[in-house]
């Protein structure tokens, strides 16, 4: 008995691999690693070791005295670190290593000037030491003319500070994680995904039924898509809640960052697709990937700017992908570009498309 | 059993790059019966089956299954074949029900999971993902998959290789069952006890030839006429017998 004849349909089909596929993508921990802990991991790290200002630790004498404006004055500076609860020799130590600063001992006198500040430094911290040396400077300063009481003798410094867009590290390094984690999902994933389906036979059964070709690359890609603009959304919303990721237009630069990071996406599939096409095994998936991620991942602007280099490596940077992509979520997360503004960037990875997807197209095997 | 052919496959030739595998074969499927591929590795078994099943080219040759031509009509064939392929895996990271809702999707046909597993006796593996299967509810899965567009014909590449003799007999029943329901199956094997008890015709394939066609009992009776005797007295019952009576027929999970 035949069931009811209705037409055969191919986005069903398409939709029922991407279902498929997607459940899979969740389900295996590489792809959740790579795309959203190492992410989210680095972002963590790295956003607390460049959000942390100069501090400059000073050891309080045991003779110190601690009553005075001085001290207060030492107390209450952000830059600061005032340690106490080191002996004499610890200190010593301390000092001629370079761990602290300065020692310093506040003497009170009963004749004038009131106070002797004795500091000791160190040439093993002389930039640190240079540091609390001007801040001594200014604070005696300070309190000298507060006593007096009286105009300055010779200048008057009068400043203000505008109140500008702070730059945080985190507006640089999030939209470089996003590279890295849809690189590493287009890449590591794509590849493993179609080399694994294509020796295990899976796709050769696929073929056994009236499903077209089209359809199982389409439903595999957009479970990849859906999955990682997921991750993406997740990091950017971790980055702006927790670490103060600045989105100039809110939503809007929030759905530019996403169209940009499916347009990386696709291109980093393409890489995918290739590899799967070379591979011979399982194994020989992870160096082949790691040809291609690693220099992307190192030199194209994931932790630092490219500017850090010297201009031979620039030159190698300004071939690759992920500095393009880098370079578009930055001016749209940070500078609030829109997509029509990071025209150069789009027309580099357009190029960058059709060349890697004529090769795929050439390697590309199905059994 | 009324002999209409249900597949016809004439003169076929297929060649890789400097190898012959299938020399000019041609054969029938008579609609409703369980016909058998038998001969050794590299014999052109897997070559035949893949070429009738729309997966490979041929080289030359005349191939029509169910009324459809395997060079122009590949997709209507794909509707009413059901297709197990040897040593093939699923989708990873899926349980059974999830991979049945998969094909369903491929096929284009709406049938719950419960419904295919319930066939092959798996329902309560429905969660279970495809590789923590023992052998046997490996084979029934894939033979669950084959059944989902309801086909006319389903392919059996060596269903009961790594099997113990009980799951053996258990595929066999589902086997018999499905043909009993009306789909004509065609299976490869190298086990001729189970060609014996299972197929109603066999075709014997050689170095890329068919050389002999017929049921399992017309050989041997012929083989029988031509004075053939084994050498060791054939007793009432063989090893495998011994097996089954002190192990049960009941077949082990797992």
């Amino acid at each position: 008995m035949n069931p009811s004849k209705k037409p055969y349909s191919n986005f069903n089909a398409t939709m029922a691999i991407a279902k498929a596929s997607f459940r899979s993508i969740i389900r295996s921990p590489s792809a959740v690693v790579f795309s959203l802990a190492f992410p989210l991991i680095f972002i963590t790290v790295f956003a607390n070791i460049g959000s942390s200002s100069i501090s400059v630790d000073v050891a309080v004498a045991k003779t110190c005295d601690t009553t005075g404006p001085v001290y207060n004055a030492l107390k209450k500076n952000p830059i600061v670190h005032l340690i106490r609860d080191k002996t004499t020799a610890q200190m010593a130590t301390s000092l001629s290593r370079g761990d602290i600063a300065a020692i310093i001992d506040i003497q009170k006198n009963n004749s004038r000037p009131p106070y002797t500040l004795n500091v000791k430094y160190s040439n093993a911290s002389a930039q640190k030491g240079g540091v609390f040396k001007s801040l001594l400077t200014t604070i005696s300063y300070e309190i000298n003319s507060y006593g007096n009481n009286a105009p300055p003798a010779v200048t008057e410094v009068r400043e203000t500070t505008i109140k500008g867009r702070e730059y945080k590290y985190i507006d640089f390094l999030l939209p470089g994680m996003l590279g890295f984690s849809l690189l590493s999902s287009g890449v590591f994933g794509t590849a493993f995904v179609f080399l694994s389906l294509r020796l295990t036979l899976v796709i050769k059964r696929f073929f056994a039924t009236p499903v077209k070709k089209y359809s199982i690359v389409l439903g595999e890609a957009l479970a990849r898509l859906v999955f990682s603009l997921l991750g993406a959304l997740f990091i950017i919303l971790v980055g702006h809640y927790w670490f103060g990721f600045t989105l100039i237009h809110g939503v809007v630069t929030v759905l530019n960052m996403l169209i940009l990071a499916s347009i990386g996406l696709i291109i980093f599939m393409g890489f995918g697709f290739v590899i799967s096409g070379i591979a011979k095994n399982e194994s020989s998936v992870p160096p082949i990937s790691n040809i291609i991620t690693m220099p992307q991942f190192l030199l194209s602007g994931t932790f630092f700017s490219v500017t850090a280099f010297p201009s031979w490596l620039q030159a190698i940077s300004k071939i690759l992908p992920l500095t393009y992509l880098n370079d578009a979520m930055r001016e749209v997360a940070f500078e609030g570009a829109g997509i029509g503004d990071v025209t150069h960037q789009l027309l580099i990875l357009g190029a960058w498309f059709i060349g890697i997807y004529a090769v795929a197209v050439k390697t590309f095997k199905w059994e | 059993m009324a002999e209409k052919p249900i597949i016809t496959v004439k003169n076929l030739v297929k060649k890789y790059d400097d190898f012959t595998a299938v020399k000019g074969i041609s054969f029938e499927v008579y609609e409703g019966e369980i016909f058998g591929l038998l001969g050794p590795n590299g014999a052109g078994k897997t070559t035949t089956l893949e070429v009738i099943e729309t997966l490979r080219d041929k080289t030359s040759g005349e191939i029509t299954v169910d009324g459809f031509n395997v060079e122009t009509d590949a997709d209507e064939i794909k509707q009413v074949i059901g297709v197990q392929l040897q040593a093939a895996g699923y989708y990873p990271n899926l349980n059974l029900s999830e991979l049945i809702k998969l094909f369903c999707g491929l096929y284009g046909i709406d049938k719950t999971p419960m419904e295919m597993l319930e066939k092959v006796a798996l329902t309560d593996k429905a969660k279970s993902k495809y590789k923590e299967l023992s052998g046997g509810q490996k084979q029934r899965f894939s033979i669950a998959t084959t059944l989902i567009n309801n086909p006319r014909i389903i392919f059996l590449d060596e269903p009961t290789t790594g099997l113990d003799p009980q799951a053996r007999r258990n595929l066999w029943d589902l086997i018999r069952e499905i043909r009993d329901a009306g789909t004509t199956v065609v299976i490869t094997t190298h086990y001729m006890d189970e060609a014996e008890e299972l197929c109603d015709r066999v075709a014997f394939v050689d170095g890329g030839h068919i050389i002999g066609i017929d049921t399992p009992n017309h050989f041997i009776d012929e083989l029988v006429a031509s004075g053939f005797e084994r050498k060791k007295q054939v007793k009432l019952a063989n090893l495998e017998d011994v097996f089954i009576n002190m192990t049960g027929k009941e077949w082990r999970e797992g």
